[in-house]
């Protein structure tokens, strides 16, 4: 098991160095720079303007900047944001808890009832309870998320005035981050409601980001199941006398999971591509956030670091999806 | 009271073109310590009775019988939880495919284990010690070891072994074999029917054995039920059967063993197909490819009384002649005088 880790982080270092450069490229494709989205409405002469670049060491070749980059991050260096000057790193690692407590939370919501609806409307495929489980999984999957999330904070937010449009916790508290987990920080900070209240922060971007893995989530679970049940494992331990509950529930899922966790693994990736929109949405102060700001300011550092720290994140789930997935497959398993 | 009895079970499946009916009426007896074996060709509805009896067919069969017992209970009218408590336990079934038969994600030990515990309630302990038990009943070397085993790690008669061990925890009163060997290296296949005829013996229990191989038939069972096309054919005990068959069909099937084949003659085979869903013929169904066929039979069959082994044919054998057929047994029988 150890080797086939170490071999996986091998073949990571290829992609990683794919990924660098084109998180370094993208950005500087994008018209505009940041010295001049910094100056904002007033027009700067270009003396000045390529001055600042000098200083900033963005007038150099782009070889060279890369070259730069690169020897950078080979000692763990992510860079500086040009405008704020501080680390990536560091603000990534502020940053990133509050994008994980979504993205889990998501991610959580999307298993927990999308296997049960898989796993339902494979039982009783044909039915309407099928159909509807279905139809409502393609409606989801289809689903322009922006939009999505707008529907329901007029609905929620402004109709029914049940949860908050934008942030991460009610103004009226406020504690010293120890985990960087509003759910569990909360908790502790011993504040009476603050945990009820970040719930019900947290309660509608939930709901947006975990929709598309939602659909994704049941209509592969439903196709796994389907070809399962009817293998001879599945009658032989029906012939055994088990309950359905446990024929179903077991023996068929079980084995029906093992592409559903490879599934799942991908959406990963997708969470965070959602977590983008869905931040920008609830002013949800995470890393999607973040990346799209430094876009807009065009900060090169920011962008190219950030983008390559998640990508690292992506692959290093993915490892850990194929550890799981040896796990719940003894065909693999050494 | 037989211990088990199955009286005109027909099992209809809905289809698009229609119902089609894979069972027809066929009726069934096996008595404690008995060897059944039920032969005919694939499609000819083996499997679907059985898997009927045990309630493993898909919901969308449709099953009817006027009667179907099991030691003195009355399967037709109990609840799928009831059934339960009887198959897996009193009556357990073993299949054609050992390979897709075991779960594979699971390992031997905790799929023999998981019968031990629902039905006899053992503890971790008393499951661990009856599965190497039974493994060493059903003569796998080393059980201590295969416990940990997943099925991709055995070969297919290891595993149809396993299947053999996980059927008989319980001790039952009847085990179904369907093709047990047929997935099986030949060497292998005579293994597990030895294999089962000796558990057979010692457990006294009830074995209804499915083949389509007249030469299995022959080295194992005690009685013989012959199917075609969903439709029992005839019954005899299995030396009656190889002296003297009464079905036309029953017949062709033994002469197309190879023993019985002349030495440089071709083998014979039956020409044509069993009939499917949508070529059935009516009267009776063999009549398609029986030589003694006549219009009555393209019409009507009857089924005939114990001495012709109940046979479902208007001019059933003996000693190979057509008895009352309009021509044959008339020419055969001038040729005698
Ligand atoms: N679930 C099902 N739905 C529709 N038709 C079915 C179903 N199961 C079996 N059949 C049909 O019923 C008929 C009888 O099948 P069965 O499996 O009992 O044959 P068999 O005698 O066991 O043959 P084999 O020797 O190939 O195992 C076949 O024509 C088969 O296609
Ligand atoms: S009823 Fe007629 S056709 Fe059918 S098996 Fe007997 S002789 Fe042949
Ligand atoms: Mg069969």
């Amino acid at each position: 098991m150890l080797r086939f880790i170490f071999g996986r982080l091998l073949v990571l270092i290829p992609t990683f160095i794919g990924v660098s450069i084109i998180a370094f490229a993208f950005i500087r494709m994008l018209p505009g720079d940041p010295v001049m989205l910094m100056s904002g409405e007033r027009v700067m002469a270009p003396e000045r303007h390529a001055q600042i670049m000098a200083e900033l060491g963005l007038d150099r070749p782009m070889y060279i900047q890369y070259f730069d980059y690169l020897v950078g991050l080979l000692q763990g260096d992510f860079g500086k944001s040009i405008i704020s000057k501080r680390s990536v790193l560091t603000d990534f690692l502020t940053l990133f808890p509050a994008t994980v407590e979504l993205s889990f939370c998501a991610i959580v919501l999307a298993v927990a009832l999308g296997i049960p609806a898989g796993v339902l409307a494979a039982v009783k495929r044909g039915t309407w309870l099928d159909q509807t489980i279905m139809g409502t999984a393609l409606i989801g999957y289809s689903m322009p998320i922006f939009w999505w999330g707008l529907l329901l904070i007029i609905f929620f937010s402004g109709y029914l005035g049940w949860t908050p449009v934008s942030g991460r916790i009610s103004l009226m508290y406020f504690f010293k981050p120890v985990t960087g987990f509003m759910l569990i920080d909360s908790l502790l900070s011993g504040q009476p409601g603050a945990f009820k209240s970040a719930v019900t922060y947290l309660i509608l971007p939930t709901i947006v980001l975990a929709t598309i893995p939602l659909a994704v989530i049941a209509r592969q679970t439903r196709s796994a199941m389907l070809e399962v049940l009817g293998e001879d494992y599945v009658r032989t331990a029906r012939s055994k006398g088990l309950s359905p509950f446990r024929v179903v529930g077991l023996h068929a899922l079980r084995n029906a999971m093992i592409p559903v966790i490879t599934t799942i693994g991908l959406q990963v990736g997708v969470l965070l591509a959602g977590a983008i929109l869905t931040e920008s949405i609830f002013s949800w102060p995470g890393i999607g956030k973040w990346m799209v700001d430094s876009v807009f300011k065009r900060d090169y550092a920011v962008v190219q670091g950030g983008l390559l720290l998640i990508a690292a994140v992506i692959m290093i789930v993915n490892l850990v999806v194929d550890v799981l997935y040896g796990l719940v497959n003894p065909r693999i398993r050494r | 009271m037989p211990l088990l009895e199955i009286q005109n079970l027909t099992v209809e499946f809905p289809t698009i073109s229609g119902l089609f009916r894979a069972v027809d009426g066929v009726s069934l007896t096996c008595d404690t310590g008995e060897i059944l074996s039920i032969v005919g060709e694939s499609g000819s509805g083996k499997s679907v009775s059985m898997l009927a009896l045990m309630g493993l067919l898909p919901s969308n069969a449709r099953i009817t019988a006027d009667r179907m017992a099991f030691d003195g209970k009355d399967l037709l009218s109990l609840s799928a939880r009831q059934r339960r408590t009887v198959i897996g336990k009193d009556m357990a079934m073993i299949f054609q495919e050992p390979m897709s038969s075991l779960n594979p994600c699971f390992t031997v030990g905790y799929q023999l284990g998981e019968t031990l515990r629902l039905h006899m309630g053992l503890n971790r302990a008393e499951r661990r010690t009856r599965s190497i038990e039974l493994l060493k009943f059903v003569g796998i070397p080393a059980p201590e070891d295969r416990l940990g085993n997943y099925p991709h790690q055995m070969s297919g008669g290891m595993s149809q072994r396993v299947m053999i061990a996980m059927a008989l925890a319980c001790n039952p009163k009847l085990l179904i074999a369907d093709e047990p060997t047929t997935a099986l290296d030949v060497t292998i296949q005579a293994q597990i029917l030895e294999l089962l005829v000796r558990l057979q013996r010692e457990n006294g229990m009830a074995l209804v054995l499915i083949t389509h191989d007249m030469g299995v038939v022959a080295e194992t069972a005690e009685r013989v039920q012959v199917q075609y096309a969903g439709q029992k054919v005839e019954e005899q005990p299995v030396s009656g059967l190889f002296r003297d068959p009464h079905h036309p069909y029953t017949a062709a099937l033994l002469a197309s063993l190879p023993e019985r084949a002349v030495i440089g003659e071709r083998l014979p085979s039956i020409p044509g197909v069993v009939p499917g869903q949508h070529d059935r013929p009516e009267g009776c169904l063999f009549s398609p490819r029986c030589t003694f066929a006549t219009d009555l039979c393209r019409r009507e069959v009857h089924e005939q009384g114990p001495d012709f082994g109940r046979a479902l044919c208007n001019y059933p054998l003996r000693i190979g002649i057509p008895m009352g057929h309009p021509t044959l047994s008339v020419a055969l029988a001038g040729e005698d005088a």
